[in-house]
């Protein structure tokens, strides 16, 4: 049996981890390469670094971070954020990433899938999806941060992502993110039924339960969250010890 | 000096950044002489299993890998592992290095996500040096679509996915495989890559 995972997430921002405090404020909190081993020591399962810089120019830097990073930490690394190209994903995998996320590219270019699935295989891709609710169990996918509503059916671009290759779906619900209320339980349950993928779980963390909660409702893999990590507010370690406590296997 | 085998295939730079974390002297490379004077080998590999066999006759190095596992500590990695048995059914009807007696073939689990990945559990079934201090609950991560089928007495340890999964294989000398991925397992795995050090005396 799997163990079900734990991935904090970093914002990084030209070499820096960042925080949106809002729409308008982002401040620099810190030092991705520390920030990752912290996570490390605190036994996250896989680290994603989401890339948020702005300029195509400023890309080279994230891959340092990566590179630094994987010189320290020995758990598997994810990049997302900004991924266009198959020689993109080539020069993040080559930096040391062992997987990276494709989001709204991908809805653009949906062959971005496809490509990376069979020149780098199926365990590199990671799908990002946005999305939110129109309806009781009905969703639309959204690319640019939650921006731009592109009216697809979240369970039909999931499908879709699955089959032309996509090792794993991160699904972040636009409305639970940042709620702080937990994850947005029906539509995980939906995705998580309409593909065989592993699903990673994103948005709306808010508790210590919220963790367990999902992978008692829904057969998730793995569930990830940011700036509940990222302040302090719990530790990788106090939610493992809560998901054991209920019976989840995990590392 | 472990020699860390390059023949094009990924993830060689974490073996060799986690050797670099422990301060064991490892070098990338495909040069016979390396190969010869290192202390230890260490075989890598991502790919599909033809591929993987074709890089190593391309480069001469299938015979000496041969000689050179019966001399010297020698660990294969996911499918760095695979290549140590006779051979293999991924794609097609491929020798392999056949260092331990069995094949590779594909897991078949319809009922489960293929490929197998993530932390899964070791489970250990006879002891070795390779696994020395490592415990009943200590997870690793796999990366695969196909599974070595081999003899119980090649076989340190397995998990479970499914059916049984060989993670740890062996021949009772020299040669080691992980099935697993030691250079991202965490502190469970720089111990097994530590252990493995420790054998070249």
């Amino acid at each position: 049996m799997l163990a079900k995972r734990i991935i904090p997430c970093l914002d990084v921002r030209d070499g820096k981890v960042v925080k949106g405090v809002n729409f308008e404020g982002i401040k620099e909190v810190g030092d991705p390469v520390e920030c990752a081993y912290e996570y490390n020591l605190q036994g996250a399962d896989e680290i994603v670094f989401y890339d948020i810089t702005a300029s195509h120019e400023g890309r080279g830097v994230i891959l340092d971070v990566v590179r630094e990073t994987a010189k320290k930490v020995f758990v598997p690394l994810t990049v997302g954020g900004g991924i266009a190209t198959v020689d993109d994903i080539h020069d993040t995998l080559r930096a040391g990433a062992d997987k990276v996320s494709v989001n709204s590219q991908a809805v653009k270019n949906p062959q971005l899938i496809k490509e990376g699935a069979d020149i780098f295989g199926s365990q590199c891709i990671c799908v990002g999806v946005d999305a939110k609710a129109i309806s009781p169990n009905k969703w639309t996918v959204y690319i640019n941060g939650g921006r731009i509503d592109m009216h697809i059916d979240l369970i039909e671009w999931v499908k879709k992502c699955e089959q032309l290759g996509a090792g794993e779906i991160c699904l972040n619900s636009i409305d639970t993110d940042g709620v702080r209320g937990g994850f947005d339980i029906p539509m995980l349950k939906a995705v998580v039924d309409a593909v065989k993928i592993p699903v990673i779980a994103s948005g709306g963390a808010g508790k210590l339960g919220d963790f367990a909660d999902a992978f008692i409702k829904t057969d998730c893999s793995a569930a990830l969250a940011a700036s509940l990590f990222h302040f302090k507010e719990l530790t990788v370690g106090q939610v493992k010890d809560d998901c054991r406590s209920k019976g989840i296997i995990v590392r | 000096m472990i020699a860390i085998i390059d023949y094009g295939a990924g993830n060689i730079f974490s073996v060799k950044n986690a050797l670099d974390y422990l301060g064991i002297k490892g070098e990338l490379t495909s040069s016979p002489r390396d190969i010869e004077n290192a202390d230890g080998i260490i075989l890598p590999g991502v790919g599909a299993f033809p591929w993987a066999m074709k890089k190593l006759s391309e480069s001469g190095l299938v015979d000496l890998l041969k000689h050179q596992a019966a001399v010297k500590p020698f660990m294969g990695i996911c499918l760095g592992m695979q290549l140590l048995f006779e051979k293999s059914f991924e794609f097609e009807e491929c020798t392999g290095l056949s260092l331990i007696k069995g094949y590779v073939d594909i897991m078949d689990e319809p009922e489960l996500v293929i490929p197998h990945m993530g932390w899964n559990k070791l489970e250990c079934d006879k002891d070795c040096k390779l696994l020395e201090g490592i415990g009943d609950d200590e997870f690793v991560y796999f990366v695969h679509s196909y599974k070595a089928f081999c003899e119980k007495e090649n076989l340190y340890a397995h998990c479970s996915y499914g059916s049984s999964v060989p993670a740890v294989v062996g021949d009772g000398k020299y040669v080691y495989g992980c099935q697993f991925h030691p250079e991202k397992s965490g502190e469970t795995g720089l111990k097994i890559i530590k252990n493995f050090s420790k054998l070249m005396g």
